[in-house]
């Protein structure tokens, strides 16, 4: 867990990327969950942020 | 000497234009062959989804193209993301994409399990389970509305011989709760052979010498099955449940032949409701909203695929 902080820390692509996989996985699910209307509401915005943090932290040293 | 037609498209340049061919760098001809292929991009993807973009700020209807057209800054986004409607086609659509994918994948790695074993025609069944992968969506609608018809449907009969239930008591594409299966158990009839392809590919990949040596430690098969080809074959799995859900996302087609997103609302996927607001109700702005809304979902999804997919090259 530590050394995922760390990777964050440093800018390091694979923390951050899983980091951008699973906001774009929660949007999805956010998106069609049949619960809550405000998760649906909201699920666009987590999405976006997920996919456009994932292009971007895709060019991160290794 | 023989000359080629090459020799004579060469000889029939002319010398102005040849010297000036001549004196391009390397990196210039790179570019040369290129540019088609960018502005071709460019002209047919990028600037589409620039325009829709635009479009999704504005109150803009094709069908009245003299209308003013109105910015509304963020209001599309807003009536889709708090509509109910949406909202509910949304849950149809994840209610789709669950169940295919499960039904697929538990389908398809069995299928690929067993045809994995050296067994006389193997060969042949592959192709004979592949062949539905093959047809059209269109062809695959027409003639499974056939087979689900209450009277002279095949399905309805095989059903009644299976469980007593009388063949025109139910209709799979009519009102009664059928619908939503009948389009789950189509794509799965269509898409299992694909996930038992990749699943075959990942199984093909592990050594003999692994499940040598496994024997040689006395696990048992069902130890190995566990410990060996689940985790062995879960990186072809992933890849295969990413690509069949971003295909079964935007799933349009097929549905529309079935069901046309009936009865009611029962199978109106978010493709064919965003079909409906763009070309029935021509709300070309909110459709365009909606249709980024899609789009970002997708291309995040494909995001991960592309990171599941070198994942798998690297092994």
């Amino acid at each position: 867990m530590s050394n995922f902080f760390r990777g964050l820390a440093r800018f390091r692509r694979a923390p951050w990327e899983n980091l951008s996989t699973v906001l774009i996985g929660l949007g999805v699910v956010m998106l069609m969950q049949p619960f809550f209307l405000w998760a649906f509401s909201y699920s666009f915005i987590v999405t976006l942020v997920g996919t456009v943090m994932f292009i971007i932290v895709s060019h991160f040293p290794e | 000497m023989t000359v080629t037609p090459i020799d004579r498209m060469a000889r029939a340049t002319p010398p102005k234009l040849a010297r000036r061919v001549r004196g391009l760098s390397d990196r210039a001809i790179a570019w040369l062959f290129v540019t088609p292929t960018l502005f071709l991009l460019l002209a047919i993807n990028i600037f589409p989804l620039i325009w829709t973009v635009r479009l999704s700020f504005t109150n803009y209807a094709a069908n009245r193209p003299a209308r003013e057209v109105e910015w509304v800054g963020l209001r599309n986004y807003e009536r889709i993301l708090t509509s109910e409607g949406i909202w509910s086609n949304m849950q149809t659509t994840a209610h789709f994409l669950i169940w295919t994918i499960t039904l697929q994948v538990l389908l398809g790695f069995t299928l690929a399990w067993l045809i994995n074993r050296k067994f006389k025609g193997n060969d042949l069944l592959t192709t004979l389970i592949v062949l539905p992968m093959m047809l059209s969506p269109a062809v695959v609608g027409n003639f499974w509305t056939f087979l689900y018809q209450p009277q002279i449907g095949l399905f309805n009969y095989v059903v009644e011989l299976v469980t007593g239930t009388p063949a025109s008591s139910f209709s799979m594409l009519g009102p009664g709760g059928l619908a939503k299966w009948s389009i789950i158990i189509v794509d799965t009839w269509m898409w299992t052979p694909f996930v038992m392809l990749i699943c075959l590919a990942g199984l093909r990949s592990i050594p003999d010498y692994i499940y040598e040596a496994a024997e040689v430690d006395r696990a048992s098969k069902w130890r190995q099955f566990w410990t060996l080809t689940v985790p062995m074959v879960l990186p072809f799995l992933m890849l295969a449940v990413l690509f069949r859900g971003i295909e079964n996302f935007k799933m349009f087609d097929m549905v529309v032949l079935l069901t046309g997103g009936g009865p009611g609302n029962e199978t109106l996927l978010a493709s064919i409701d965003l079909k409906r607001e763009a070309f029935e109700k021509w709300r070309t702005g909110y459709s365009s909203a909606y249709a980024i809304i899609l789009f970002v979902t997708v291309f995040g999804l494909a995001s991960i695929y592309v990171k599941a997919l070198n994942k798998v090259k690297e092994r």
